[in-house]
């Protein structure tokens, strides 16, 4: 292993050493990598110069295929090439409603949550499993580009991601050796790019519709800021769709021709998916698109589509978009002539009747003048760099809002809600509960997301029981759960009885399908076989971290040690650097994670002060006077 | 927890320059956004968290004028006490049930039109009670209680009014 390079207590580490920071935009269809390189964001090449990395993955006995080649497999070997695995993270069996149409073995963990599996040739295949490979082939490729380990990475996720998708985009991230600098928004993701680049101000309309996903979101741009201030989409609705409507018509006008039509095979289907894709695509500059192929059982398949037929079979697929475009609207407040312009997003919006919609619904042309593929990733790349902190002049700030309504099951049912949906983040609100019972001591409480009155109509995040309340009289307990969404979008709750002084505090984080030991668990297997493999990269991961945050303290130290500690303070939490630079020398990663916990403990306090004077100095020289009332 | 007035410098008053609230709601975001912290240790990143965080909900109260009434009175040890105190006199509830007709029958004929209307005219009585507020805050504000609270009502009515359009929207 490497020596370490920790400076002196006290003088900041290497000034202005430029970090490796990319944006990762995770699509159904395609992934992509970006950076910014001298001061330009530029979306990453692989070795044959494809920027698209095609969002799929194949598995054989001992190896693992990711991209073009991969794709180029899919026809011949369907139930082990697993492609649009995003429309699948998050998910529980039940509410992949088309999965007749997919050609996957699908299998309902036990264990968790009813989350769905893909059976492979290589063993059961989560989704975050899945999509890590993908990442895992972006970060080789970003590396191999870069020339250094990568520090950190901004993922984009749809702005209708919920909870539970968030959670598994960011363990997929975990699993794939990714340092997650922020989850971030794709829709926000865009409007950086296209604001950056041309210097936009005012209100625009991000329309983002992808391979499976569709997103609307309404930002005020002004002066670097970028508020959201209205989302809504569709997490089911995408560019596959359209090919699946193409498939379907494929299918009935064989089946009016042959009075023997048998069932498809796995083979066929993707076969058959592939030349409806391709369709669709050449569709967008010709009349019409031949649709010719040889099914497996001998049949021929030779059909002709033209536009027409195309814009009718998915009218209502276009529709569909419009209806939360309207709410977005109406949430925000906004009529359309305060829309300064429409940016569209994602492959599928190439399709010249989604233009059309869009440029009847707000009544001016949208606007095309960026890569529809790609400015996703080069907006996380912006934010990543400046996460980063290559950018010390930066006045990017990005205020993003939280998709849907966060609430709790109540009587009956019925869901209250605790926090309403486009609340801008972080956020925190408080809820109090009482008993129903004499002498009831403990409580279920059960965590639901979305906009409708039933519990059963919304997605369920978490349910967990607070024990341990002291016995009293019905309603005489009061026990308050705090609900906190992070920047991330992701919420975790916590509780605490508060009569009698018993504080039974609990944070839970809900996960879904994959539990802290199982990421733990497939996190080692990814290290090696031999157990002192598994030992050193434990080992290094922590002395990682822990060097992280000996940096971050150090940095703060040199800016506000003098000003803001005495002499004693500034020697407790210098000790306590020491010791887990001593540490760091050593073998025992379990000791290591201990005094990186105490040093973080022991800079509470500083921490604090720091923020104080973080506030101070945001608003230093208004004078109450000055203002004008 | 500070007087949310005073972390955004601003006078302890109804009247608030709308504008100056904005600029210094996003200095304070872009000094303690979390985003500003993400290679912090751990316990400052729970420091910006959470300061981001009363920072957002601070600017929520202010911006809107019913919570902003709300918590000026909360500021004097008034409780307006919403959930509870239903009383109101008996004009305004003759208004309220006439603006609830109103929604019922534009469920019936799905009259989208006659619902924005309905909201229009719901903003121009809000607009009345705000300014009464304003004064009664200083110089009765027991009073201003009860308009918070028929402020909340007639709020509580435009939500309802406007989940009904989008309903029928879709």
């Amino acid at each position: 292993m490497a020596l370490l390079q920790i400076s002196e207590p006290g003088q900041s580490p290497a000034p202005h050493q430029h970090k490796l920071a990319v944006g990762i935009d995770l699509g159904t269809t395609n992934s992509l990598v970006a950076t910014v390189r001298s001061g330009m964001s530029t979306v990453l090449h692989d070795e044959h110069g494809h920027a698209l990395l095609p969002s799929v993955v194949r598995y054989l006995q001992d190896a693992v295929i990711v991209g073009h080649e991969a794709q180029a497999a899919q026809s011949l070997d369907p139930v082990n090439t697993i492609v649009s695995v995003k429309r699948f993270m998050g998910r529980a069996l039940h509410d992949i409603t088309d999965r007749a149409h997919i050609p996957y073995h699908f299998v309902e963990n036990e264990s968790s949550q009813g989350i769905l599996e893909i059976k492979t040739r290589a063993g059961l295949k989560s989704p975050v499993e899945i999509s890590a490979e993908i990442l895992k082939t972006l970060k080789t490729r970003a590396e191999k580009a870069l020339g250094g380990e990568l520090t950190g990475a901004v993922i984009t996720v749809p702005a209708y991601f919920d909870d539970a998708q968030r959670q598994a985009t960011k363990d997929a991230a975990r699993l794939a050796g990714l340092h997650v600098l922020r989850l971030l928004n794709e829709p926000t993701a865009a409007a950086v790019a296209y604001g950056l680049d041309n210097a936009a101000e005012g209100v625009y309309v991000i329309y983002d519709l992808g391979g499976g996903t569709f997103d609307i979101s309404i930002l005020r741009l002004s002066k670097g800021v970028f508020e959201v201030l209205a989302t809504n989409g569709d997490s089911a609705l995408g560019g596959d769709d359209f090919d699946h409507r193409i498939f379907c018509w494929v299918l009935d006008q064989v089946r009016s021709k042959t009075t023997e039509f048998k069932p498809l095979s796995e083979e066929d289907t993707r076969l058959l998916l592939t030349k409806a894709r391709q369709a669709k695509e050449w569709l967008t500059d010709n009349h019409e698109a031949n649709i010719v192929c040889k099914l497996s059982n001998g049949a021929l398949v030779d059909e002709t589509l033209s536009v027409a037929q195309f814009v009718s079979l998915t009218e209502h697929l276009v529709i569909k978009t419009l209806s939360p475009t309207r709410k977005a609207m109406r949430d925000a407040g906004l009529s359309i002539d305060e829309i300064k312009g429409v940016v569209l997003v994602g492959g599928a919006t190439r399709m010249p009747h989604i233009r059309h919609a869009v440029q009847a619904f707000f009544e001016q042309e949208p606007l095309t003048n960026l890569d529809p593929d790609k400015v996703v990733a080069l907006g996380a790349a912006i934010q990543a760099n400046v996460l980063a902190g290559n950018r010390s002049d930066d006045e990017l700030l990005l205020l993003d809002i939280t998709p849907l309504s966060l609430g709790l099951e109540t009587m009956g049912g019925l869901v209250e809600k605790v926090i309403p949906r486009n609340s801008t983040l972080p956020i925190a609100r408080a809820q109090d509960f009482t008993t129903y019972k004499d002498g009831q001591t403990a409580m279920a409480i059960h965590v639901v997301q979305g906009e409708r009155e039933l519990v059963s109509d919304c997605r369920s995040l978490a349910r967990f029981e607070l024990r341990g309340i002291p016995p009293m009289a019905a309603g005489a307990a009061r026990i308050r759960v705090t609900f906190q969404v992070d920047a991330d979008g992701l919420l975790s709750v916590s509780a605490r009885e508060q009569t009698n002084g018993v504080e039974a505090n609990i944070t839970v984080k809900p996960s879904y399908g994959l539990n802290e030991d199982q990421i733990t668990n497939m996190l080692k297997d990814s290290f090696g076989a031999a157990e002192s493999d598994k030992a050193a990269r434990m080992l290094r991961e922590a002395v990682v971290d822990a060097q992280r945050l000996m940096e971050a303290i150090q940095a703060a130290l040199a800016e506000d040690g003098d000003t803001l500690l005495n002499a004693d303070e500034r020697q407790q939490i210098e000790s306590h650097i020491d010791a887990l630079l001593a540490l760091c020398q050593g073998t025992d990663s379990h000791a290591v994670k201990q005094a990186s916990d105490a040093l973080n403990h022991a800079t509470e306090d500083f921490a604090a002060k720091r923020m104080d004077a973080s506030v101070q100095k945001a608003l230093a020289g208004k004078n109450l006077d000055s203002l004008e009332l | 927890m500070q007087n949310y007035f005073a972390l955004f410098q601003l006078p302890q008053q109804f009247a608030l320059d709308m504008t100056l609230l904005d600029t210094q709601y996003r200095k304070l975001q872009a000094e303690v956004h979390p985003d500003k912290f993400v290679n912090a240790s751990p316990a400052e990143r729970l420091q910006s968290m959470q300061m981001a965080t009363q920072v957002n909900e601070a600017y929520q109260v202010l911006k809107q004028p019913t919570s902003r009434a709300r918590y000026l009175l909360q500021l004097q040890g008034i409780h307006t006490d919403e959930e509870n105190n239903t009383a109101m006199p008996g004009d305004f509830l003759m208004a309220q049930m006439e603006w609830r007709e109103a929604m019922d029958d534009a469920r019936v004929t799905k009259d989208i039109p006659a619902l924005d209307a309905l909201l229009t005219e719901m903003r121009a009585q809000a607009k009345v009670l705000q300014q009464q507020v304003a004064n009664e805050i200083v110089a009765a504000p027991t009073q201003a209680a009860l308009t918070v609270r028929k402020l909340r009502f007639i709020d509580k009515v435009s939500e309802d009014v406007n989940q009904l359009i989008a309903q029928l929207e879709e």
